[in-house]
């Protein structure tokens, strides 16, 4: 049986202009004497059903949510020649966030927010649950590849040339998840409550209250007061799983919105096609002379 | 105005007062760090006779209570020197904590000056920069004399020429314009009087 009879009609992709879509008559049967096929058992029907069911459900869910035209309209959008490597750093960088959405559950789990208890809580991850370290790890390392993958996504789309218009915005959106991503590697850093993501705080807090003006006051609503103490850490713990996750998730939706409603750039060392339908106006005119109907693509003129 | 136009406004008012009444107890809640200031705390860190004029003695106390060690901090602790000027029969206590970026600085005996191991601050005896990327003296801690016992208080900083000023956190100059650039938090002590 053929994979696409599974998917429902709406999904499937949309044939292209011009082509047969597959619905041509069979031909007539030659003896219409001859008598007709078996019927077939129930056993062969119940078969049949079975086999229809999992295009039945899509179905039945694409029939109350008119979801298949946004997805094949996604799915089978169109991409540039020259599509590259390079293009694949944003996904990377998505998928660099999901895992460190779910690993970052899976510690929450056992990670205590007490200044007291934190570091006693990352040991028993570290030492005592299974897998533990592994997970630590996966969460503490791929904090570095986000971010690197980030300024990758980011230099890729500079130096193609992505961010001009219309893109301006998708830009502007990245910059702010830029800005977001850093602000999850620097209130994660403190959540051990060692002695280096203590003092690495203190620095960062520091550095942050160096701005004129409004850096001190700053500083204190980052420690929650005047000095680096228990509350510091828990406010640094719901911003870094409950505010900035949200946020980044909300515009990471926008930004690939974009993406898909905008489409992807050509690499800047492609040279645009010459348009092969529209003909250049004195074609068209010298088309014109003759019968008045000018051929579309303005072969009759050369 | 139409019947409709009113009701319009009617319902968005209502909606942005609904609004309002979540998010500014919520913002109210979080910034409130900003203008809170703790109780004055003070802590005795030894018997006077152990402090001398001419170098310093290095304490531990408590700055910061309820998250254990990681609130504890060093203070280098001295009597006033004639020789320097100072005013006689006061306790001299400087803070460990780099006016660069907090970090904490060593007094070295034999160079007789403080230096930090991150980014390279040297400060002279009495905390006054002297090198290095710092943008003030060290702080000081408000010092007093009970009962025989030297004990420490609140956090001040220091202008160039040592005049106190309320605490400021390190990386932000004192004096002049910068008083104003970093204006002085509410979550700190005034500083001692002359």
């Amino acid at each position: 049986m053929k994979l696409d009879s599974l998917i429902p009609a709406p999904l499937r992709k949309p044939a292209k202009p011009g082509a047969s879509n597959g619905a041509a008559k069979g031909p007539a049967p030659a003896d219409l004497k001859t008598a007709p096929a078996e019927r077939p058992s129930d056993a062969q029907r119940l078969g049949d059903r079975a086999k229809d069911a999992p295009a039945d459900v899509l179905a039945w869910v694409d029939q109350r949510t008119a979801a298949s035209g946004f997805l094949t309209g996604m799915l089978y959008r169109k991409v540039p020649k020259g599509t590259n490597w390079f293009y694949t750093l944003g996904s990377a960088t998505l998928i660099a966030f999901v895992s460190q959405a779910i690993t970052g559950v899976f510690l929450a789990m056992f990670y205590t927010p007490s200044a007291t208890q934190a570091y006693a809580s990352i040991a028993h991850i570290n030492n005592d649950v299974f897998l533990g370290q592994l997970v630590h790890g996966m969460h503490k390392w791929g904090s570095s590849v986000m971010v690197i993958l980030v300024f990758l996504h980011m230099g890729r789309t500079f130096f193609f040339g992505a961010y001009k218009y219309p893109r301006e915005l998708n830009w502007v959106i990245g910059v702010v998840l830029l800005i977001l991503t850093m602000t999850m590697a620097f209130t994660g850093y403190l959540l051990p409550f060692d002695q280096r993501s203590f003092w690495a705080s203190v620095v960062g807090i520091n550095i942050n209250g160096t701005g004129p003006v409004v850096g001190p006051y700053l500083s204190d609503f980052l420690r929650a007061g005047p000095e680096l103490g228990a509350t510091t850490l828990s406010r640094f713990y719901a911003i870094h799983m409950l505010l900035v996750p949200g946020a980044i998730i909300a515009l990471i939706g926008a930004h690939m919105y974009l993406v898909v409603k905008l489409g992807t750039t050509a690499p800047p060392w492609l040279k645009a096609d010459k348009p092969k339908v529209a003909a250049s106006v004195s074609q068209l005119d010298a088309g014109v002379e003759g019968n008045g109907a000018a051929p579309p693509n303005g072969a009759s003129a050369s | 105005m139409t019947r409709r136009r009113a009701f319009t406004v009617a319902v968005q008012g209502i909606g942005g007062i609904a609004g309002a009444a979540i998010v500014l107890p919520a913002v109210g809640f979080a910034v409130a760090p900003i203008f809170h200031r703790g109780k004055e705390r003070w802590e005795a860190v030894g018997p006077v006779g152990d402090f001398v004029e001419d170098t310093y003695r290095q304490v531990i106390f408590t700055e910061t209570e309820g998250i254990g060690d990681a609130g504890k901090t060093t203070a280098y602790v001295r009597k006033s020197s004639k020789q320097l000027d100072e005013k006689p029969n006061e306790i001299v206590a400087v803070s460990n904590r780099c006016a660069h970026l907090g970090c904490p600085v060593r007094f070295v005996e034999a160079a007789g000056n403080f230096i930090c191991p991150c980014h390279g601050g040297v400060y002279d005896f009495q905390g006054k920069r002297i090198g290095g990327p710092p943008v003030r003296p060290l702080d000081h801690f408000q010092a007093r004399v009970r009962d025989g016992q030297v004990e420490l208080g609140p956090r001040y900083s220091v202008t160039s020429q040592l005049e106190p000023v309320r605490a400021r956190d390190p990386g932000e100059f004192t004096g002049g314009v910068w008083e104003y650039l970093y204006p002085p938090r509410p979550s700190t002590f005034p500083p001692p009087s002359g």
